[in-house]
Formats: C-alpha cells, structure tokens, sequence
C-alpha cells in the first residue's frame, strides 16, 4: 500500500508536467504554422528558432 | 489645366498614399517597433519562407519578419517613420503583396480555450482510465477506494473547466426554453460524477468517473475540429486582397493633404481621387474627367463615363483619370452602409433554419429523459430499492450519452470541408453544408460572377492587320484595365519599336515613330477622322494612325470557365439556374441566351431579394451566387449563399461558402459534397441508434459496468469517425464528381 504514496503522485505529476508543456507551446505559438515548420528543418538557417 | 501635368503629380502622389497606407494598418507593438501584416498568397514551399524572409531582413528599420507557410502570410516588425518598401521588394523577388488587417489575423480565443480544455480532458480522461484499469483488473477494496477518490479528485476541476464549453451553451439553450444537444451531454456528465461521488463516498464497487471525463473528451474533439473548419475557412477569405479603400487622400482647407480613414471622413471634404482608386464614400466630382468602373456596385460591366456633377456611389473604381470630389455622405451613410442594412433584414428570414443536430436533440432529449425516469419507476415498483433504481437510471443516461451523436455530425463536415478545401472551396460552417445539400434553384449574378470580373476586349469589325500587335505594344505602357487586357491580347505577337510613347490620363495613349502618330484610346481623341462609323464612334477603345482609324475594339463579357459546363451539370441535378443581375437588358440576354437560362436584368438590390422571397415562398431552396456590393443583400436572404474570391468584401463576408479558383465548377462540385455529407450524416444517425437499441435494454435491466459503459462509448465514437472519412476515399459519393471531372477532362483533350 505504501507504494502508492510514492507511484501515484508520480505518475499524475508526469501527467501534469506534459499538460503544462502542451500549454506553454500552445501560448509560445508553436502551432501557428504547422506546414512552415515542417519545410523550415530542411533549410539551414542563420537566425534563432522561435518568434 | 494642361492635360499631362497632373497626372504625374497624381502618380507621386498615389505612391505616398499607398504608404500612408500600410502605416494606417501597422499598429505600433513596443519599443517604437511597429508591425505589418501581409497576405502574400504565392508562398507555397520552405524555399519561399527562406527567400522572402531574407529580402526582408535585408530592408534598413526591419527588426524581424516571419512567414507563415499555413496562413500565407509574412509578419513583419519594423522601426521608423516611413514604412520600408515590403511590397515592391516582394514583387521584385516574384511575390505578389497585399496588407492584411491586423485586427483579423489576431489569435482567435474560442480556440485556444478549446483546446486548453482539450487538453486538460485527455490528461484527465488517460490518467483515471489508468487508475480504472486497475480497478478493473481486480482490486482490494481499500485500493479500489483510494482509486475511487483520486480519479474523483482528479474528474472534479477537469468538469469545472473543460465541462465549461457545455454546460454554458446548455444552460443558454434552456433558459430560452429550447434543448440543443448540450442539454442531455451535461445532465448526463453531471448526473454521472454524483453518482459516482455517491458510490465512492459509501465504498461502492461501481465508480463511473471514466466515463464522465472520456465523454467530455470525445465530445471536445468534434467540438474543436468543428471550430479549426469555420477558423480555416475565414482565413483564407480574409486573406484575399481587399478590395473596399481603407483610406483617402483628403485635401485640406488649408492646400495640404492628409490620408484619412474611411470612417473619419466627412460630408463636405474634398478628396483626391487618382485613377485606379475606389470612391471611399458617397461623392460627387468637382474636378475632372474619367470612367467609372461600376461592376462590383450595380453589376453594370460597361464603365460610365463621369464628369463635374456626376454623384459616385462608394465602391465604384475610378479608371482612367484623376478626379477631384467633394463627399457628400459619411461613411455611416454611404451606399455600403445601406446594403449592410438590406443584409441584416435579410438575415432574420434566414434564422429560422435549425441545424440537423440540434433537431435530433429536440426528439433526442425528452426520449432518453423519460426513459431513465421510467427505468427508475419501474425498478422502483418491482423491487424497492432505491440505491439500484437510480443506478440503474443513470447507467441508461450513460449509455446514450449521444457521444456518437455528437460526433456524428461535426467529423462528417470537417471531412467535408477538407474535400472542399482540397478544390479551393471555403466554407463558413457547417449549418452551410447541410443547407447547401437541400438546394433545388441556384440563381447566377452575371458581372463578375457568370462573367469574369476583368475586362475583356475584342476586335470589332475589321481591324488591318498588324493592328492589334501594334495596339498590343502600345498597351503595355499603361496601367489602364483596358490596356492591361488589350497586352494579354497581343501576347506573342511581333512587337513595334516607337520613338516615343506618352499617356494621357483619360485619353489613353500617344506614340509617334518618323512622322506617324499613333493614338489608342477613346474614340473621339484618337479618331480626328469626321466621317467615322456609328460603331468606330461606340467602341471602347480606337487606334488610330495620324487621326485614322485602324481598328477598333469593343468590350465583351466573356464567360467564366467551366461556366457552361458547371449550368449543365446544375440542369442535370434537376436544379432550376436563373440569371439575375443589375446589368443592362441586352448584355444579360446574350449571356442567358449562351447558357439556355431564364433571366431578370435590371434588378436592384430589393428587387434581387423580392425574386429569391418568391422562389423561398414556393418552397424551394435557393442558393445565391454573386460578387458585388449589390448582391449582398441577395446573398443574405438566399437560403445559401456563394461568391467568387474575386467579390467585393462585403460580398464575400455575406457568402456562405467562397471559391478560390477562376472555374464554376466549384458550384456542383459542392453541391456534390454537399449531398454526399447529407447521407453520410444521416447513416451516421441510424449507427448511433442501432448501438443505442442494442445497449438501452442492458442499461435498463441494470447490468452495465463501467467496464461496459467504457468499451460501448469508444466503439460507437470509432465506428462513427471511421464512417465519417469514408467521404475522404473517392470511391465514396464523390465517385460521380469523379467521373464528371474525367469526362470533361476527356472532352477538353478531344477538342485541343
């Protein structure tokens, strides 16, 4: 039984930490163009990742 | 007032304007930065995002620029007081630019609060059907409890926040006094997780908290891709060019001029109106000459020429010359407001009309409500116990929580739209769809819509031969819509070598080689010749060499492509086709007369509307097409409505669905889909009933385990998404619009 304490509070909170990450890409606007990020990898580009 | 000079000041001055322009649309951010938003629909690969952004970094004051590959749209922030000049360094590397209105490319919200709910449902639905599992397998009892409470503390905030979508729109429904299908799906989740609080709190061996998350999951799904179709859609008719002004060059009393919006000008100003332009509010002309384009706001193709005096209705396109006028309405009361007007009177006709799903939901609801109530009276007087009576009832509200239902419709329609989409058809929302499925008279606007909306020039009579290579090389100087028609003309003909060339603003063009002068224009300026014929003198344009007329040309509706084809593939459906344009007896007539239709000409806007009230009054359905200003009322009022992207913004804001592409034969081809979507939604019904026949009688003699309740709830919803992308495969209700697309395919390869 007392491995419960340990294993379910684990496995929600690996739960919640891939919520907050979905939710932090979706607010960083990750997912405004889909089909541009996946042509950009092919192209080597001088300037950093992101907005 | 020397015929040239102004002109020039004019084109300088257009090019400050456009600047004025793109600064009026760039709202400054932080830091000084402010930030445009083109539309640049070329982008079409990664190599096009690399290009335009690195031309763009190139530009002095650009601080950072960011292409959209999905939305075709480059980002732009930028410091200083003039804008750098993005849309000449597109067009130079071979991108066609327009602004695009910041305040429309704004995030949408609903979707974002869509899919934040989403995603909390998935967290939530994995994680307790983790914890189920177990349960399930056999746990101790104190395990089982422990389960219980951790799912339940778990289930609790996830139907606070994400049942939000739900329960908001099912209390609107029924404080109007109306039940939509929220109303059993939140009843249903609600009554679920008390039950199950019940059970858990008395250590009950049956907790249904799965199957209150999961529901809200699937049912978010079908909600969110239901919301990404109608969000898809308004983008890529927003990113059409706009064709409505966002400004004018306002002279002042004081001699200086300034760029106003259009909402801020008022009657009495006097504004600077260079060719090429649209009236941005109702005007009269103080100043000058010029023709008037009016095909987007009457429907007539011919342009009317307009000199001091003349009253222009906004929206007209100014053509040949500058033109000095003087407002005589605000924007509040120009033309376009009175058709905004027309439009919303129109549309209360159209509120009437119920989406499929919510009818099913009016028989739906009562149906299953009364039958879990008559589960617990039943089980009530045969055994008395209380406990296992509302188990019992509840276990009926779980099983047909219409979680197949309410996938049903929205998957059928987002397959749909893709397939629309795929042919470069947009679509608003679904109610469309399902509205354009029951259409029996499709009513045609002709300029525009049944014509294309560009000049067309033709030779009339006979023309000498090297005529029209000539008046093709001359053309190509000048920016006039009717020049521009008479290059495309001339393509691949043998180009003339001239000394010089000149324009003149509301005559047309000048070129002298040795001792010829040529003049292509308006007949009475090119031709000097007293004795020319009626018909030289009709025409729209005349080339002339030293005052003799060589050729003439006159302008001719030509009909979309796919025209022809597109009405007979209507006839053929059994739709009844009409014409209905604002247009001039004669013109309407030979277009009709070409396509075998019936047709009103002249109409008005009220008169347009009057006609489609009448087939409405018959009983049929009617689908609208049409493009100008004028139409949108007609658009509003007909049952379902489509524009070409080419429409004026109202037209296309007013249309159902807009299509991309040049060809008609986007209009059966929806209609197609439109039909196939119908029998799929309604197959799709007739599953979530069967299922719902088969699991009732389980549910009622109280049998169902969650166990149970959670395999029955993903096989109907599977079943139902599975049968949904069958519209996808073309073996599926496309077949005919397969076939018909290969036959004319067929025919246009026999006739080359």
């Amino acid at each position: 039984m007392i491995d419960f304490f340990f294993l379910v509070p684990i496995a929600i909170g690996l739960g919640l930490a891939g919520l907050a990450s979905f939710m932090w890409t979706l607010k960083n606007g990750q997912y405004d163009d889909l089909e541009g990020a996946a042509e950009r990898i092919l192209f080597q580009s001088s300037d950093q990742p992101g907005r | 007032m020397s015929c040239c000079a102004p002109g020039a000041e004019f084109y300088l001055l257009q090019a400050k304007a456009r600047e004025d322009e793109i600064l009026l649309a760039s709202p400054p951010v932080h830091d000084g930065l402010r930030q445009t938003d083109l539309s640049v629909p070329d982008i079409h690969c990664g190599g096009c995002l690399q290009q335009i952004e690195a031309a763009l970094h190139k530009l002095d004051g650009v601080t950072s620029a960011r292409a959209n590959l999905s939305t075709r749209r480059v980002s732009i922030l930028w410091c200083g007081d003039a804008p750098p000049p993005f849309i000449p360094v597109l067009e130079s590397i071979g991108y066609r630019a327009h602004l695009h209105d910041i305040a429309s490319s704004r995030k949408d919200p609903a979707l974002s609060q869509l899919l934040l709910a989403l995603a909390v449902a998935a967290f939530a639905s994995s994680n307790i059907m983790l914890l189920s599992v177990s349960v399930w397998s056999g746990a101790e009892p104190a395990t089982r409890d422990l389960f219980h409470w951790i799912s339940a503390l778990i289930a609790l905030p996830t139907l606070a926040y994400s049942g939000r979508v739900f329960f908001i729109s099912a209390w609107r429904s029924l404080r109007r006094g109306r039940t939509n299908m929220d109303v059993p799906i939140s009843v249903g989740v609600l009554l679920t997780f008390a039950l199950s609080l019940y059970e858990t709190i008395h250590h009950g061996p049956y907790a249904y908290f799965d199957a209150a998350v999961s529901l809200l999951f699937f049912l978010l799904i079908g909600r969110t891709l239901d919301h990404v179709m109608r969000e898809r859609a308004r983008q890529a008719v927003d990113g059409l060019a706009r064709l409505s002004p966002r400004g004018a060059l306002v002279l002042q009393p004081d001699g200086s001029r300034t760029y106003l919006p259009v909402d801020e000008i008022e009657p009495g100003m006097t504004v600077l109106l260079a060719a090429g332009e649209r009236v941005p509010v109702d005007a009269r002309v103080i100043k000058g000459t010029s023709e008037l384009d009016h095909s987007l706001v009457s429907g007539e193709s011919a342009p009317r020429p307009a000199s001091e005096g003349a009253e222009l209705q906004a929206g007209v396109l100014n053509l040949t010359a500058p033109l000095t006028i003087v407002a005589t309405a605000a924007a509040k009361q120009s033309f376009l407001a009175e058709m905004t007007r027309m439009m919303e009177a129109a549309e209360t006709g159209r509120s009437g009309y119920r989406r499929i799903a919510d009818r099913a939901a009016q028989l739906y609801a009562p149906l299953v409500h009364s039958l879990a109530l008559l589960t617990f009276a039943a089980w009530m007087i045969v055994g008395g116990d209380a406990h296992f009576a509302m188990t019992a009832a509840i276990a009926v509200l779980i099983i047909t929580c219409p979680c197949a239902l309410g996938l049903a419709v929205p998957m059928v329609h987002v397959v749909a739209a893709r397939r629309l989409f795929e042919n470069g058809i947009m679509i608003k929302d679904g109610s469309a769809l399902e509205r354009l499925g029951n259409v029996d008279t499709v009513i045609f606007d002709k300029t525009g819509t049944l014509t294309s909306g560009h000049a067309q020039l033709a030779v009339k009579g006979s023309a000498e031969a090297d005529a029209l290579g000539i008046a093709a090389t001359m053309a190509t100087h000048s920016r006039h819509p009717y020049s521009q028609a008479l290059a495309e003309c001339g393509l691949g003909r043998p180009q003339m070598s001239f000394d010089t060339i000149s324009e003149y603003p509301g005559s047309g063009i000048e070129a002298r080689r040795d001792n010829d002068v040529y003049r292509l224009g308006r007949p009475g300026w090119a031709i000097a010749n007293r004795f020319a014929s009626e018909a030289e003198r009709d025409a729209a344009v005349a080339l002339s060499v030293n005052g003799r007329s060589v050729a003439h040309f006159g302008l001719d509706d030509q009909l979309r492509a796919g025209a022809a084809e597109a009405v007979r593939q209507l006839k053929k459906s059994g739709a009844f086709v009409e014409v209905l344009s604002g247009d001039s007896d004669a013109r309407v007539q030979k277009i009709a007369r070409q396509l075998d239709l019936t047709w009103t000409a002249g109409a008005r806007p009220a008169d347009k509307i009057r006609r489609i009230e009448a087939f409405k009054q018959a009983g049929n359905k009617v689908l609208m097409v049409g493009d100008g200003l004028n139409d949108a009322p007609a658009l509003r009022a007909a049952d379902v409505s489509m524009a070409p992207a080419s429409a004026s913004d109202i037209g296309r804001t007013a249309a159902d669905l807009v299509f991309l592409r040049e060809d008609l034969k986007a209009i059966p081809q929806s209609i197609t889909i439109a039909r196939a979507t119908a029998a799929l939604v309604r197959q799709n019904f007739v599953l979530a009933v069967a299922y719902n026949v088969v699991a009732i009688p389980l549910a009622v003699s109280g049998e169902v385990s969650p166990l149970l309740a959670a395999i029955a709830m993903s096989l109907s919803s599977v079943t139902v998404v599975v049968n949904a992308l069958r519209l996808g495969s073309p073996d599926q209700g496309t077949a005919r619009s397969a076939a018909v697309q290969e036959k004319s395919l067929l025919l246009l390869e026999a006739s080359k």
